[in-house]
């Protein structure tokens, strides 16, 4: 963020009409200065001030949109090094590798498991984002075929690749309405190319044998008018890869220095014939800053860790995910179905509520606001005691749903059920399975009525 | 164009702690920058991975982590020199789990007897774990250090309600510490200036924020240890500036999907190669951290973590 509050508040129409929804002009600049609101919320600005503030408030890394429509993919935008300083904006995109050289079945089989990739968790749709085209036989008609056959197979966001200029143009040309990524500018096609990307307003990536040719070549770019911008260094040894991602990232936003402040694209699939070993050097760039990544297959699991990985990178330090404290009716459940108790973290909720839902027992889970804090956590900061949960059991509604009074609570609260027989006087404390994983077998065998 | 590296200054710097004894000795530390980032600093001691053994055969683990270890499983010492022998383990982390009030519970002079023995099996530097039970862990670690006077084993973990008796005993019988704390900064530091004040002298430290696996809490832990590294390296914490383990392969191979077979869920891939990358993955992720040793079990998934760090430790043509 390059401008201070005083700053922003000086270009501002000092008005105070309040329309951006805080009362004054200073408190709407300080918004702003903080990343907090969004430029668009002033109805007043001239066109000249929104652009001059648009620069200086936009993030050090542009955000770069690669597709369209639901399966655009979103990238870059990051304002900090390290995630405990803020939340990391857009996860990396996984994206396959096709090649022409590739037989057709090859090609299929990998399309068809890029497809079905998906996984959910804690609410969220976990899957590989976008598909790679790469020309490399040198027949421009079967690179063309293959992009088109992608086309028709996946509405994925596209990055299309040929060292052949006009291969690629024409690739490009075919299917820009999808604003696929074209890959790459070099020194020797930087002009072509960048025309190419100004006029089918697709984004564009920049490809230097050093990072000293890569800034070259973006700036060149940037005085073109060509707006987004992926950036490949062209390291290709995991250690040298490491090294350019920290310094472009670092780059953008030490020194804000423009050519380097957008997205990067890395390839592990180029740096080694060891699938395991791919997948770990993929693994070091979710952590370390890549935005775009190759990969050369989609295998459950390799791709389902790498998800997780950036899953977990890319969530918000600061606020653990939540749910809704209440009741959870999971199946047909009526007056005999057992109770369950946990506590209110997104992660703990979905991982046993999965496991209820697996057993095909009819269950209510209760779910008590522990702030967003694992069973333990929760229990260690006093919010998942004996001392708060009787309260909640009493009022929450459940003695009105179910006939009995038998409470199953997490195994690793075993400690605490003679207090919360104490507290709760009615019910009968069940001491339940330690890992949500044996809950189906215990449900199955568990007796509600005597 | 010339591009200048925007540099870190880094006035800090990790102690260096030598593990183990003689000949054999493992130093961990020394860092003078952020993780591999061998452009601005240095890390004179690349780190070391510990091989997982434990004082009684598993009753709770996939095959997939078995099958390297069914062989000796139920005999701490053949395993041990199993890791050493056939699988060229570096250090080793002896797991004394069977002590657990809730598990077998072990009595001290039988845990420290084992560890005895593993002790004078391996020349390797030894970690030993108790189970995380305050109580408990002062009787068994107490006896261990006794027990194996002289060797410099590592022991673990002492936390804020047993450091004392622990820490004094380890002192006396000249063994290195596992400080532990609930993944917090500032418990971390403040255990680390607690054993200060108890004479525990400061290449006798090692900080273990403890960790949770890829998918279930390792984002915390990922970030308390970069928290740790740069207030060590750039605010010049100096009660911070000690190596850091990362005891995780426990945790890892109780998760749900290291479990699942390819039939139950064959969208997660081979169940295999799956619960070796979820090992391997998080330790890529808490190296990338600032992690120093790392306690993990299958040796394929060592093997890819320890190809990661000779990788990570070349800067590469530039
Ligand atoms: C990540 C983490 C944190 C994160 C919080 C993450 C969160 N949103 O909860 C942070 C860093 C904030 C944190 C803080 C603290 N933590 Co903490 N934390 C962990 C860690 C590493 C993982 C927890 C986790 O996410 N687990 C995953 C979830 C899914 O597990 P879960 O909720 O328990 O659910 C499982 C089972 O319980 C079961 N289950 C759940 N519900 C139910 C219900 C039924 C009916 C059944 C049958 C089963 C069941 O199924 C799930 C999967 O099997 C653990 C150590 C570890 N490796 O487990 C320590 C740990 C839980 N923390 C601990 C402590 C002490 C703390 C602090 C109090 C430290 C401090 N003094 O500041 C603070 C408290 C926070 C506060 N004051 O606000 C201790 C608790 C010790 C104890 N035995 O009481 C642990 C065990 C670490 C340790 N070994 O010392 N922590
Ligand atoms: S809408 Fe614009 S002019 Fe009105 S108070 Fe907000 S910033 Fe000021």
């Amino acid at each position: 963020m390059g401008l201070s509050g005083i700053e922003i508040f000086k270009k501002l129409p000092k008005t105070n009409c309040g329309k951006c929804g805080v009362p004054t002009c200073l408190a709407f600049a300080m918004k702003l200065a903080t990343g907090k609101a969004e430029l668009d919320a002033c109805p007043d600005l001239s066109e000249d001030v929104k652009e001059e503030l648009g620069e200086a408030s936009a993030p050090p890394v542009r955000t770069v949109v690669i597709g369209t429509g639901e399966q655009a993919i979103k990238l870059g935008g990051e304002t900090v090094l390290f995630r405990h300083e803020k939340r990391f904006e857009n996860p990396p995109a996984f994206t396959l590798l096709l090649s022409d050289k590739m037989d057709e079945a090859e090609i299929s089989a990998k399309l068809t498991k890029f497809k079905e990739t998906a996984y959910e968790r804690v609410g969220i749709v976990l899957r590989p984002a976008m598909v790679a085209v790469k020309g490399e036989s040198k027949d421009t008609s079967g690179f063309m075929a293959l992009v088109e056959k992608v086309c028709n197979d996946t509405d994925a966001a596209l990055v299309l690749m040929n060292e052949d200029t006009d291969a690629l143009s024409q690739a490009a040309k075919s299917c820009s309405n999808r604003k696929p990524l074209i890959y790459a500018a070099t020194s020797e096609n930087v002009e072509t190319l960048g025309s190419l990307a100004r006029e089918l307003s697709c984004p564009l990536a920049v490809k230097g044998n050093s990072l000293e040719e890569l800034a070259e070549i973006s700036e060149k770019l940037i005085k073109m008018g060509v707006k987004d911008l992926i950036l490949d260094s062209g390291a290709r040894t995991a250690g040298k890869s490491l090294e350019d991602q920290i310094i472009i990232r670092r780059s953008a936003l030490m020194k804000k220095f423009k050519p380097f402040g957008f997205p990067t694209i890395v390839f592990p699939c180029e740096m080694t014939d060891n699938p395991m070993k791919e997948a770990m050097i993929a693994c070091q760039m979710v952590a370390k800053y890549g935005s775009i990544i190759i990969l050369s297959e989609i295998e459950g699991h390799s791709i389902f860790p790498l998800l997780l990985a950036s899953m977990n990178i890319f969530t918000d330090p600061q606020r653990p995910m939540a749910v809704e404290q209440k009741i959870y009716e999971i199946g047909a459940t009526d007056e005999n179905s057992p109770v369950l108790i946990t506590g209110n973290f997104s992660l703990t909720y979905f991982i046993v509520s999965g496991e209820v839902d697996t057993s095909r027992v009819p269950s209510y889970l209760l779910i008590k606001d522990t702030e967003g804090l694992s069973v333990l956590t929760a229990w260690a900061a006093g919010k998942f005691g004996a001392d708060t949960i009787a309260p909640f059991v009493k009022k929450c509604g459940i003695e009105e749903k179910v006939k009995h009074r038998k409470l199953v609570i997490p195994g690793y609260l075993a400690t605490i059920s003679g207090e919360l027989e104490e507290e709760l006087p009615d019910w009968e404390i069940l001491i339940g399975p330690r890992e949500a994983s044996h809950l189906p077998a215990y449900l199955k065998q568990l007796k509600i009525e005597d | 164009m010339t591009i200048e590296i925007p540099k870190i200054a880094y006035a800090g710097k990790i102690k260096e702690i030598p593990l183990g004894r003689g000949e054999n000795i493992i130093t961990v530390g020394g860092e003078s920058c952020c993780p591999f980032h061998l452009f601005e600093g240095a890390m004179p001691h690349p780190p070391k991975i510990a091989m997982e053994v434990y004082d009684r055969a598993p009753e709770d683990w996939p095959d997939t982590a078995l099958e390297p270890f069914a062989d000796v499983a139920g005999d701490p010492v053949a395993w041990a020199r199993k890791c050493v022998d056939t699988y060229g383990a570096e250090m080793i982390a002896l797991q004394l789990a069977s002590t657990d009030p809730n598990a077998e519970d072990t009595p001290a002079d039988e845990a420290a007897a084992i560890t005895k023995k593993v002790s004078d099996a391996v020349e390797v530097p030894l970690f030993v774990f108790g189970s995380s039970s305050v109580d408990k862990d002062t009787e068994v670690l107490k006896a261990v250090c006794e027990a194996c006077e002289g060797k410099n084993l590592i022991i673990g973990p002492l936390a804020e309600g047993n450091y004392r008796a622990i820490g004094a005993t380890a002192i006396g019988y000249q063994h290195t510490v596992m400080a532990s704390t609930p993944i917090d900064i500032n418990l971390a530091k403040q255990l680390n200036i607690l054993l200060g004040n108890l004479n525990v002298p400061d290449d006798k430290i090692i900080i273990d924020p403890t960790t949770g696996a890829l998918g279930y809490g390792l984002e915390y832990c990922y970030s308390v240890m970069e928290r740790i590294r740069t207030a060590a390296l750039v605010q010049e914490d100096e009660r911070l500036q000690f190596p850091i383990i990362a005891n995780f392969a426990k945790e890892v191979w109780k998760t749900k999907e290291v479990r699942l077979s390819e039939m139950e869920a064959p969208l997660l891939g081979d169940q295999k190669k799956r619960g070796i990358l979820i090992e391997a993955m998080t330790a890529q992720c808490v190296l990338l951290a600032g992690a120093d040793i790392l306690v993990m079990r299958h040796p394929e998934a060592i093997n890819l973590v320890k190809e990661s760090i000779q990788d990570l430790m070349i800067r590469g043509e530039s």
